[in-house]
């Protein structure tokens, strides 16, 4: 069992140097070298063909829309794109992969020398990037008869090539050198701030826990003022700006008990296990692993005019970290509402509300302090959680319309989430407008001060607060139904 | 009949069929029988042939004939026979590079141009002997046991595409595709008499070709004939959108230029005789049909210099860098998993030992032997000594080759240093084995096209004699015109094609 450091430990004595490689699963028609289908799940390999089977004789060809999401993802990390670059042979045997050899990008990637400012507590921290390259999936295994579903003990492995193939994006920074007490939220804003992009780019599902994006944390500590950079660890496709975060602090614990002990950290792939926030031991690697990498005979380079680079850079969207400034100003959000509504993604559904006509405030109340929970409760995205922006709209203009109150409108966006039919229509069904009539408001508030004779006094006696009291009666009569500025008006005629 | 039938060349044919003469069921069945009577097996006759489909062969026959009699073809060569290299992918036909690893694998899928011939109408006698995935000159290393020269049954047919020449040079068949990666096609040519082209690299198609070396390997046609040989190249030519190698250009006028060239008329044709690639270790017999060549070419008006290209010496030492390298990567893929042979050790069933024990018993020496120098010269720390070093010197015999075509429209050679020797004689000599391709290894390196054409016989064995055309990169047509003049020219000095005069056939 490691022996972990506590973090106020750690960064008191260590400094960590931070790398993270971020696979981005692009979401074009057709595979990287092949024209199947590029899309997720399927009956195992019905999507499949000689190319992408690496069958003995198929040869590969330059998905082109897969290079031009390449060199917007490039364009879009402030990268300089290749005039002229090649695919690579990287050698390896891999269960999954049916060449036995990826083909991926090597010392001449498509995309390099970029940076991306990422904002943590209001300070900016910039990444810079190494390199963007293209490369492709590999296929998935089952291991079956195995208590654990992994390939020790299971009887036999089943090899489903549907995934092999399609194209993937792999982003790798340079050492991200931050405050060591930072780095933990800067990998995790990094991620969360790549994957805004990604998605305003429109290149990728960009669904991390579907793997559509996935980081490896490579993470080493060196004793602060050393001039060296320690022995790293790899932990393997991290699937949720959470567990980024946490793979980070947790790693920079347990190489810093390895250390403190005066022990060796290995260098090694580890797996991230989010039930626990830990990490295990993979599979050791060491310097002599040999990819025996060459360039792809099979593949002519890949020259990009600029004239089209030029044109794409054209087509790039807002950048995201502009764009929320820009939003929160004019939202008038503060600045911890809009932290709030940045963590739970849902600046883009916003958007989409207030452009129905809702205003900015009401959207982010509905999205960020109701729905959210809902998207928690259910374990799904926002975005998922069964309620569009349009439906909010119109949620919040029948509460404008009095038509229902805020407290109505939950029990609506139940209903919207139970597919009960559009907003009237669960108002219909489960009788939720407001009393709009003050005939039976009249008679419950009769009711409730003959209940409580001495309240009416107070009331007539000035005592304005006192209606309170009234008014819960009213409202628990009508199950909620009233309009408590309406029932408060008509006691305070009444008692006038 | 038969007998006639199998001695026509594609062209002639193409033409009885169209005029009625024949019937492509009548010559496909000419094929099969003389297949039946002069191929034998492993252990004797020329084995050109690892699995012939009679069956398949004569159905498309049958389709080809009702189509003529319905007053369609689809081109020239329909319902003419042709074999193919067992190094091409097959639908429904097995396909196993001549190796074990891959025996009793039937692609679910053609090759480009193994599409392109069915498209055409050619019915597809069967699949050619070869040395195992394409490595050797002489087809000793097929799994299979090897193919006699039909020469002379105790010497090689040359390699690895001896299946290819050899059915052609015996009158299996009429037609033969073959794949040409340091001179697969050209040097069995030679030794066998035959006509052998390999393209510009990327004329043709290699989708479907089970990969030697990538960037080395070319799809081409074997005929008894240079017109045979622009016929069959035209029809496969072309480019390929599966294929990103394969160049985006209009195929030649290669029928037109071997006519052209049959004429005998080579005027103001510049030819070089490359310095670098004679001299000492060639067979006199060889060099003495080369220089009459040469002369040859001078008569019908060509204007001949002696060339140096000097990198040409370092030719061979670069290709078994650069093959290997590419080839280690390429049989990776051969893992026991999905097809072909499987050897599960008594046990352990585990990947690696299935894996291990499936590629010891599928796969030959030579094989072996390459896998290990690829996996040497690519590895981290010697990757740039050896595969790199290889790499610029691949250029500098491109440059080579740039200037000499500066002054000269083709360069000439002998297409191999010697004649087909004793079957058996190299085959513990590796280094020997690989002197046969001294010659066609450049045009290989550069991507240049050359075509070997039969230059008579060697007087010490009376064993045939290739002479080499090589041309500019997608100047195919080139080879064409002075192949045609040399086999013409040749063809009226012996009164007859140089088969005609292979008694043992």
């Amino acid at each position: 069992m490691e022996t972990l450091v506590p973090f106020d430990e750690v960064i008191a004595k260590y400094d960590p140097a931070l790398g993270l490689e971020v696979h981005v699963e692009l979401n074009t028609n057709t595979k990287m070298f092949c024209g199947c289908p590029a899309v997720f799940g399927g009956e195992p390999n019905t999507q499949v063909c000689p190319t992408c089977l690496g069958l003995p004789g198929a040869m590969p060809v330059v998905n082109a829309k897969a290079v031009e999401s390449a060199i917007r993802i490039g364009l879009a990390l402030n990268c300089s794109i290749a005039e002229w670059c090649r695919f690579a042979r990287k050698n390896y045997f891999y269960p999954d992969m049916p060449k036995n050899f990826q083909t991926s990008q090597y010392d001449e990637p498509i995309a390099f020398d970029g940076w991306l400012d990422v904002e943590v507590e209001g300070e900016t921290y910039r990444v810079e990037i190494e390199r963007a390259h293209m490369e492709e999936d590999t296929g998935k295994s089952t291991h079956v008869g195995g208590a654990t579903g992994r390939i020790h003990g299971a009887d036999y492995s089943l090899v489903d090539y549907n995934r092999a193939g399609i194209p993937l994006i792999e982003i790798v920074t340079r050492p991200i050198l931050v405050p060591a007490e930072k780095a933990p939220a800067v990998a995790r804003a990094y991620v969360g701030q790549l994957r805004d992009l990604i998605l305003a780019l429109g290149v990728s599902d960009a669904r991390m826990d579907q793997g559509s994006i996935r980081a490896d944390v490579n993470l080493s500590l060196a004793l602060k003022g050393a001039d060296k950079l320690g022995t790293r660890s790899e932990t393997k496709n991290v699937n949720s700006l959470r567990s980024v975060e946490r793979a980070v602090r947790f790693e920079m614990s347990r190489h810093a008990g390895i250390l403190d002990a005066g022990g060796a950290v290995l260098q090694e792939t580890r797996h991230f296990h989010e039930d626990t926030g830990t990490t295990s031991s993979g599979r050791e690697k060491s310097d002599a692993e040999d990819y025996r990498y060459f360039p792809e005979p099979d593949l002519v380079p890949v020259a990009p005019s600029r004239e089209w680079v030029e044109e794409l850079r054209g087509t790039l969207p807002e950048n995201p970290t502009q764009k929320r400034a820009r939003l929160q100003e004019e939202y008038g959000f503060s600045d911890l509402e809009m932290r709030d509504v940045w963590a739970a993604g849902a600046l883009p559904l916003i958007e989409a509300t207030v452009a129905e006509g809702t205003a900015p405030q009401s959207a982010r109340k509905w999205w960020v302090a109701e729905l959210l929970r809902r998207a928690n409760d259910a374990g799904v995205e926002l975005a998922e959680v069964g309620v569009t922006p349009k439906q909010v709209a119109e949620v919040q203009a029948l509460v404008d319309a009095k038509t229902i109150n805020d407290k109505l409108a939950r029990q609506v966006f139940d209903g919207l989430i139970a597919s009960e039919g559009t907003a009237a229509e669960v108002i219909e069904k489960r009788g939720l407008a407001l009393v709009s009539d003050d005939g039976p408001l009249i008679a419950a508030i009769d009711e409730a001060l003959a209940a409580q004779p001495d309240i009416a006094e107070k009331i007539r006696g000035g005592n304005h607060a006192a209606a309170g009291a009234v008014i819960g009666a009213v409202m628990k009569a009508t199950r909620g139904q009233a309009d408590a500025a309406r029932v408060r008006e008509l006691i305070l005629e009444k008692l006038a | 009949m038969s007998d006639e039938l199998i001695h026509k060349t594609a062209a002639e044919l193409a033409d009885a069929l169209a005029a009625g003469e024949t019937t492509s069921v009548e010559v496909t069945q000419a094929h099969l029988d003389r297949i039946a009577a002069v191929d034998g097996s492993a252990e004797s006759g020329v084995h050109a042939f690892l699995h012939v489909d009679a069956e398949g062969a004569l159905a498309q026959a049958a389709e080809s004939d009702a189509r003529r009699a319905a007053g369609e073809t689809r081109h020239l060569l329909d319902g003419v026979p042709i074999a193919v290299k067992d190094v091409l992918a097959t639908q429904g036909l097995p396909t196993t590079c001549g190796s074990k690893i891959l025996e009793g694998w039937v692609p679910p899928y053609d090759a480009t141009v193994v599409r392109r011939i069915k498209e055409a109408g050619l019915p597809i006698l069967g699949k050619t002997n070869m040395d195992e995935f394409a490595m050797g000159s002489s087809t000793e290393h097929s799994a299979y046991g090897p193919t006699r020269n039909p020469w002379d049954q105790s010497r090689i047919p040359g390699g690895s595409g001896g299946g290819s020449a050899a059915a052609v040079a015996a009158f299996e068949a009429p037609l033969a595709l073959g794949t040409d990666t340091g001179g697969s096609i050209r040097q069995p040519g030679a030794v066998t008499g035959t006509v052998g082209v390999k393209p510009t690299y990327g004329g043709v198609s290699r989708y479907g070709l089970v990969a030697l070396a990538n960037s080395l390997d070319q799809v081409g046609p074997v005929t008894r004939t240079v017109l045979d040989s622009a016929l069959l190249h035209e029809l496969i030519g072309g480019h390929d959108p599966l294929d990103s190698t394969s160049v985006d250009v209009p195929v030649g006028s290669y029928v037109e230029a071997a006519r052209a060239g049959a004429t005998g008329d080579l005027a103001g044709l510049r030819v070089g005789v490359i310095k670098e690639l004679a001299g000492d270790g060639w067979q006199p017999g060889v060099m003495q049909r080369f220089a009459e060549t040469v002369d040859l070419l001078k008569e019908l008006g060509a204007e001949v210099t002696e060339v140096s290209c000097p990198t040409f010496v370092h030719a061979m030492a670069t290709y078994y860098l650069i093959l290997p390298a590419e080839c280690s990567s390429n049989l990776a893929k051969f893992d026991a998993m999905r097809y072909g042979l499987r050897v599960v050790p008594d046990g352990d069933p585990s990947a690696e030992a299935v894996m291990k024990a499936t590629r010891d018993a599928g796969f030959g020496d030579e094989v072996k032997r390459r896998i290990m120098i690829g996996t040497y010269a690519l590895s981290s720390g010697y990757c740039d000594a050896y595969y790199g070093q290889a790499q610029k010197v691949r250029t500098l015999i491109s440059r080579d080759f740039a200037a000499a075509f500066e002054n000269v429209d083709v360069l000439v050679s002998p297409t191999s240093p010697t004649t087909a020797f004793p079957l058996g004689d190299k085959l513990d000599d590796p280094l020997a084995m690989y002197l046969q391709d001294l010659a066609t290894i450049p045009a290989n390196l550069a991507g240049v096209p050359g075509i070997s054409v039969p230059a008579g016989l060697a007087d010490e064995d009376g064993l045939p004699v290739g002479f080499q055309v090589l041309a500019p990169a997608l100047a195919d047509d080139r080879l064409y015109r002075v192949g045609a003049a040399v086999e013409a020219a040749l063809t009226s000095r012996w009164g007859g094609p140089i088969l005609a005069q292979n008694g043992a056939l």
